[in-house]
């Protein structure tokens, strides 16, 4: 079974999933997005030509404000041509198939497509559907994957911690319903994070998510002992229905991330989170708005993980 | 018409018969085996040499699609390629729309494929109106017209007293109910085997527990009602082991397995094959295993193709949004020779799984080649080698998990009612 996400010569075509990605693009990526963000303290991104005339496609078939937004800022900044479409209230509700909606957009000369879908793997099959010389990103799709994302928690633990090697990292939440959280355990385990432990009650965790590389707890407290760095994930109202949790106050009494919770954790460990959130829920305002919190940060590197997604993609050299 | 089958390998698995005879066929049935009935005049010889000459065979499990779903698949279309896999009898599920809960329905389908003659369809008849769990069918003017059975095909059926009371007026009567396990809470919104597979994925899925929770409320009810029970598409390690516990405490039980989990497993499901998307769900390598030892053993009875044609606009989908199913009438035979060569089965045993065992389930009196039994027979090149793709598939539909696949098994002629239905 050849890898959809890489061409005959082991270069990345499609940035699908982290998972089956080498350590080696996962470096690459992080490289060029450095280079992106520049020395520069305030982090300011400047404006590079390496996509000019190129035009990139956000298809969005489930909403989204900040994942849209910072692929449109970092196409931009690349000097692309973007299109963004939300295809959730336009197409698919009169009846058109994805794939139609896909060759579509081909058919306006796309070089690249930026795809959210609820259900995993409709990156993959677009990926699979269209022409050769066009690049597919895969901005979620359901439960599966969200790489970008993955990629730059990565971006901002190695900007925190320097190396992964030798850190302890905890992912906190909704595991079983959360790309986020699959992207990120794939990314970690690649980099070679020894340590990743994944936080939650057993209804909110996928049947033998072990085989993952991944310690399981279900006990906060002994779950965040001594990581260096804390994932925090979104936890969706729709949990209290179909009996998975029985309400979010109990949830955040048990898994919120507080101040106490967290000074359990390495002193110097960071607390991150891929948006948005809901404070009071699993993560307290005093935790997100703190010292520890490297939320916003998050962000800013998104864009620039992107660019590096793309520019690598296009085969632009630095 | 009188049809001579000379020099072929015959076998026979009710005679358990295995040798080189020549086949006499005269009035639409089996005349004579070995010798030439006295006064024999041949208007057709077969050549058989080098081919196996075998009952035609039985799948229990073939959607046609009509009524209600001709742009999937026609009768015309699915009658013809299951005579090209060999297959000489059919029983098709109720999942039609309508579905099959009224008589003229039923008359009307069997006069359609009648009146094709290329295959015999057994309809199996709604357990329920509508299929929807609420109340009986007749099952008397059903049988009257045609069905050889009830079942709810994939639909659900909650209410444990409706069942209750479907098996215990089906066992009044001595009809066979069909049920396929599955809970439907458990399966909710569930597209895929819940192991490792899903868990990497993030595909929705659906537990074992789904399987032998209502496993053991058909068998609880079975016990109780005295019916008998025919347990489609048993998918896991779990559930065979109920199957063969009742079997041996004495319960009226049959069981069937599809083809497609002899052979795979979740692990097929690779980045998203949606061919893949199958009901039941495959399972995990063990169950695999299981389903195969529980084939050997005879705890399940029949192997069905659970041939279900899907359109491509239903299949070019994400996984979760695809529609489940796959064609696969004509890859029956040679996907159960793979498994009997895997498995070191010998052919006469391993070919009563798709002959005198699902005939048997049906209550029909085919799948054998005794004197006197009606003339429906398959014979094939074992040797022959074929690939699956779409130009090689008659159905209507295309997609199927062996696509690209290497076959060994191509059937030559299809014999049915005394008469050649297909030559290629």
């Amino acid at each position: 079974m050849n890898n959809p996400q890489l061409n005959k010569h082991g270069e990345l075509q499609h940035l699908l999933s982290i998972e089956g990605l080498p350590a080696r693009i996962l470096r690459e990526i992080l490289d060029r997005a450095a280079g992106f963000l520049g020395s520069a303290e305030g982090n300011e991104i400047k404006k590079v030509p390496q996509l000019a005339g190129k035009s990139v496609f956000n298809i969005f078939f489930e909403n989204s404000t900040r994942t849209r937004t910072t692929f449109e800022i970092a196409a931009k900044r690349l000097s692309a041509d973007v299109v963004n479409l939300n295809i959730g209230s336009s197409s698919t509700s009169k009846g058109e198939t994805l794939l139609d909606t896909v060759d579509n957009l081909c058919a306006m000369h796309a070089d690249m497509f930026v795809v959210r879908h609820s259900s995993s793997g409709a990156a993959h099959l677009i990926a699979k559907h269209v022409a050769p010389s066009i690049h597919v990103i895969n901005a979620g799709d359901g439960r599966h994957a969200h790489p970008t994302q993955g990629l730059l928690d990565m971006y901002t633990i190695r900007h925190y911690k320097k190396e992964f090697h030798n850190l302890r990292v905890a992912i906190v939440g909704d595991i079983l319903h959360s790309r986020v959280a699959r992207s990120e355990i794939h990314a970690l385990t690649t980099l070679g994070v020894p340590e990743v432990r994944v936080i939650a009650p057993k209804t909110l965790l996928p049947t033998a998510v072990e085989n993952l590389g991944v310690q399981v707890y279900h006990d906060m407290e002994a779950g965040l002992r001594d990581v260096d760095v804390v994932m925090m994930l979104r936890l969706q109202n729709e949990r209290m229905q179909g009996a998975l949790l029985p309400s979010a106050q109990e949830y955040f009494k048990y898994y919120g991330l507080t101040q106490e919770r967290l000074a359990l954790a390495k002193p110097d460990a960071i607390v991150m989170h891929p948006g948005p959130m809901n404070r009071g829920v699993e993560i307290d305002s005093s935790v997100a708005d703190g010292a520890q919190s490297v939320i916003l940060p998050q962000v800013t590197f998104g864009i620039a993980v992107r660019m590096a997604v793309m520019s690598l993609l296009a085969g632009g050299k630095q | 018409m009188n049809i001579h089958i000379k020099n072929g390998r015959l076998i026979d698995p009710k005679n358990k018969l295995d040798a080189r005879q020549d086949v006499y066929l005269s009035n639409r049935k089996i005349a004579a085996i070995g010798q030439a009935p006295e006064g024999f005049v041949a208007d057709q010889v077969i050549d058989a040499d080098g081919l196996i000459v075998m009952p035609g065979l039985v799948d229990v499990a073939v959607r046609l699609r009509e009524p209600g779903y001709e742009y999937k698949a026609t009768l015309e279309s699915e009658m013809l390629a299951a005579v090209a896999g060999g297959v000489t009898s059919l029983s098709c599920p109720p999942d039609t729309d309508p579905p099959l809960d009224e008589p003229g329905l039923v008359e009307m389908l069997k006069r359609r494929a009648r009146s094709l003659n290329q295959c015999r369809v057994f309809p199996v008849g709604a357990l329920t109106y509508g299929l929807k769990g609420a109340e009986l069918t007749e099952m008397i003017e059903l049988t009257d017209a045609g069905c050889m059975g009830f079942s709810q095909a994939d639909a659900p059926l909650t209410d444990t007293r409706v069942l209750m009371r479907a098996m215990q007026y089906a066992a009044t009567f001595g009809y066979r109910v069909w049920l396929r396990p599955q809970d439907s809470f458990l399966a909710k919104n569930g597209v895929a085997h819940d192991g490792v597979v899903a868990t990497r994925l993030g595909l929705p899925a659906i537990p074992v527990v789904a399987e032998t929770i209502a496993l053991a409320t058909m068998l609880q009810l079975a016990r109780e009602t005295g019916v008998s029970l025919h347990i489609c598409r048993i998918s896991s390690a779990a559930g065979v082991e109920m199957v063969r516990a009742a079997k041996r405490e004495g319960l009226k039980l049959t069981c069937d397995v599809s083809m497609n989990h002899v052979h795979l497993t979740d692990m097929d499901i690779g980045f998203f094959d949606a061919n893949c998307h199958l009901a039941p769900p495959l399972r995990s390598q063990r169950d695999r295993a299981a389903l195969r030892a529980g084939l050997a053993d005879g705890t399940i009875d029949a192997v069905c193709s659970n041939h279900s044609p899907v359109d491509d606009d239903a299949k070019l989908q994400p996984f979760a949004d695809a529609e489940a199913g796959a064609t696969g009438v004509e890859l029956l035979l040679p996907l159960v020779l793979k498994w009997a060569e895997q498995e070191g089965v010998p052919l006469v045993d391993a070919l009563a799984h798709i002959t005198l065992n699902p005939a048997q389930v049906l209550g029909v009196k085919m799948g054998h080649l005794s004197v006197g039994a009606h003339a429906d027979l398959c014979l094939f090149d074992p040797a022959a080698e074929w690939k699956v793709e779409a130009a090689t598939l008659r159905s209507q539909g295309k997609n199927t998990p062996f696509t690209g696949y290497e076959m060994r098994g191509r059937v030559r002629y299809t014999v049915l009612d005394g008469q050649v239905v297909f030559q290629q």
